[in-house]
């Protein structure tokens, strides 16, 4: 209850926050001019529209769950609001809880604004309605879920501006430690190739969630893959929330 | 009557800087709060009574000693059940109206329905702030501001009730207002534990104090005993003669016009003042004693440190 209601004033809080609807402007440009793309492009125009559509669902999305997730928790102690929060009978995890969920809640309404609009364009040029679209767009949103967990992680201990900087950071490796894979391929066996293990195995691999070249280019996806892509983000989110809550717990509030 | 709260040498630094430098903020503080007490906790900025409060509300964590809330170890959430706070310069969510800010702190406490209805129309009425329940709390001044943060501290009927410099940023009115709102929760059987450096307010409501300078606990008690009866001095008011004429009796400390006020330490000297201005025709406007404040004790510890 304690959780929901926090939840329920953060969403309160971030649906006021000019960032979300000047990403979702900057979002709907790009589906808007995926269609103007398509006309440059030779080939298949509907793979571009696709293309775009989905790669700025991903990319504004990260950044509303960046931009406004690593100042989730900065603002309370800047703010100082913090204080006559914690001195009711809750415990800090409740609040770490409620904050989280309340930044999922938009994010995901941001996402399915983004994905309305979308489709919406998408429909207006091909008359048919694809569902693993829907399937692809879900995958993002889960990878959000994380991206949101990151971010707050990094706003526990540290400023708005340095957290966005880590948070990123975070982003990219985790969009390209996939090409580890190859490389430990090419390693010859021995101390090189047991580090370069050992970090795969530790950094986020975040391609996980990333089904777009199926959906774009119609390829079918095993089931089992969206399994372990699902069982992936849920563990690794569960992991980041825990370590949130471990630092927030010790925290003084100076 | 049982202790309501209770410090045992609490002991808290903080470290500053990229190179962490310590600065011992509280060294050893220990005194406790009687059930049913208005308590004063004073002392100047700085002094470590804000730390004091956040390790009682666990914002903060001791490196050392023990707290205990109605015998609970602090660092249960359990323990501030009947805890209601008001921080000093209250910042909260100045996109709520004054109506929805309480209703999230019922929500929070688990106020529901009727009763939460009921509740914050009660505690917007006793602050005074029923006509600016629908606005913004972005618009309130800094007195509506800690009025409405006494509500949200009142509203789960705590048994405890601790005010950071609550009387800080209000008008004269506002700040007797407050003092009868804390009066009367002290008659409705709530313990009070306020904090604040304006001497007068806790000289008038509160039953003890405790003292704190440069976090440590340097006198505590009912203010009965703290204040002694004795007759410091007594200022005298004179008007129509120079002040030369008494500089034997008593001490000038200022004249305006043609009055003089005079600091006399001796009772004799009085009388004598008193011929001196009937056999030269002048005229006494006032003669008051002074005895021991407060602010007397404070300013000779603060001296003294």
């Amino acid at each position: 209850m304690k959780v929901s209601t926090i939840a329920s004033n953060t969403f309160k809080e971030a649906k006021r926050d000019r960032v979300l609807y000047l990403l979702l402007f900057f979002a709907i440009l790009c589906f808007l001019l995926s269609r103007f793309l398509g006309l440059l492009t030779v080939g298949d125009r509907v793979k571009i529209i696709k293309d775009v559509g989905l790669a700025s669902i991903s990319l504004f999305g990260m950044l509303m769950a960046i931009l406004m997730g690593t100042g989730l928790v900065y603002k309370e102690i800047d703010k100082k609001t913090i204080f006559t929060l914690l001195a009711k009978p809750i415990h800090r995890w409740e609040f770490l809880l409620g904050k989280y969920l309340g930044l999922v809640l938009t994010i995901f309404i941001m996402t399915v604004l983004m994905s309305v609009i979308f489709l919406v364009v998408l429909f207006l040029h091909t008359f048919t309605i694809e569902w693993n679209i829907l399937l692809a767009i879900l995958y993002i949103f889960f990878e959000l879920c994380l991206m949101t967990a990151v971010a707050l992680v990094f706003s526990t201990f540290t400023t708005p501006i340095l957290a966005s900087l880590y948070s990123l950071a975070f982003y990219l490796i985790g969009h390209l430690s996939w090409s580890l894979e190859l490389l430990i391929k090419k390693v010859k066996s021995g101390g090189g190739r047991a580090i370069l293990k050992v970090l795969y195995v530790i950094l986020p691999d975040l391609e996980n969630f990333n089904f777009k070249t199926e959906v774009v280019h119609q390829l079918p996806i095993p089931t089992k893959l969206l399994g372990i892509s699902f069982a992936y983000g849920l563990v690794y989110t569960a992991f980041l929330l825990l370590l949130a809550i471990l630092i927030f717990r010790r925290r003084d509030f100076i | 009557m049982g202790k309501v709260l209770e410090l045992d040498r609490v002991y808290k630094a903080y470290k500053f800087g990229f190179i962490p430098k310590k600065k011992q903020v509280l060294k050893g503080i220990s005194f406790y709060v009687n059930e049913g007490e208005i308590f004063g906790y004073l002392g100047p900025n700085g002094a470590g009574k804000t730390t004091t409060i956040k390790s009682i509300l666990n914002l903060i964590f001791p490196d050392a000693g023990r707290i205990t809330i109605f015998g609970e170890d602090s660092l249960k959430p359990r323990a501030r059940e009947k805890v209601g706070f008001l921080p000093e310069n209250p910042y909260f969510y100045d996109y709520l109206t004054g109506r929805e800010f309480l209703a999230f702190y019922a929500d929070l406490l688990g106020i529901h329905g009727r009763q939460k209805e009921e509740k914050i129309k009660y505690f917007l009425n006793l602050v005074g702030m029923e006509k600016a329940a629908d606005l913004q709390l972005r618009k309130y001044s800094r007195g509506m501001l800690q009025r409405v943060g006494l509500a949200q501290a009142l509203l789960n009927d705590p048994a405890l009730v601790i005010l950071d410099e609550p009387m800080g940023g209000l008008d004269p009115i506002g700040r007797k207002e407050f003092r009868d709102i804390i009066v009367n929760l002290k008659k409705e059987g709530k313990t009070v534990f306020l904090s604040s450096h304006i001497l007068q307010d806790i000289e008038m409501i509160c039953d003890r104090v405790a003292i704190i300078l440069a976090g440590e606990i340097v006198n505590q008690g009912y203010l009965g005993d703290l204040i002694s009866e004795k007759v410091l001095y007594t200022e005298v008011i004179v008007a129509g003669l120079p002040a030369s004429e008494f500089s034997h009796l008593g001490e000038s400390v200022s004249t305006s016009g043609n009055r003089v006020l005079l600091k006399v330490y001796e009772e004799e000297h009085i009388d004598r003042i008193i011929r001196l201005v009937q056999e030269k025709n002048g005229k006494i406007i006032s003669l008051i004693p002074r005895t021991e404040t407060l602010e007397d004790i404070f300013v000779d510890l603060v001296k003294n440190q």
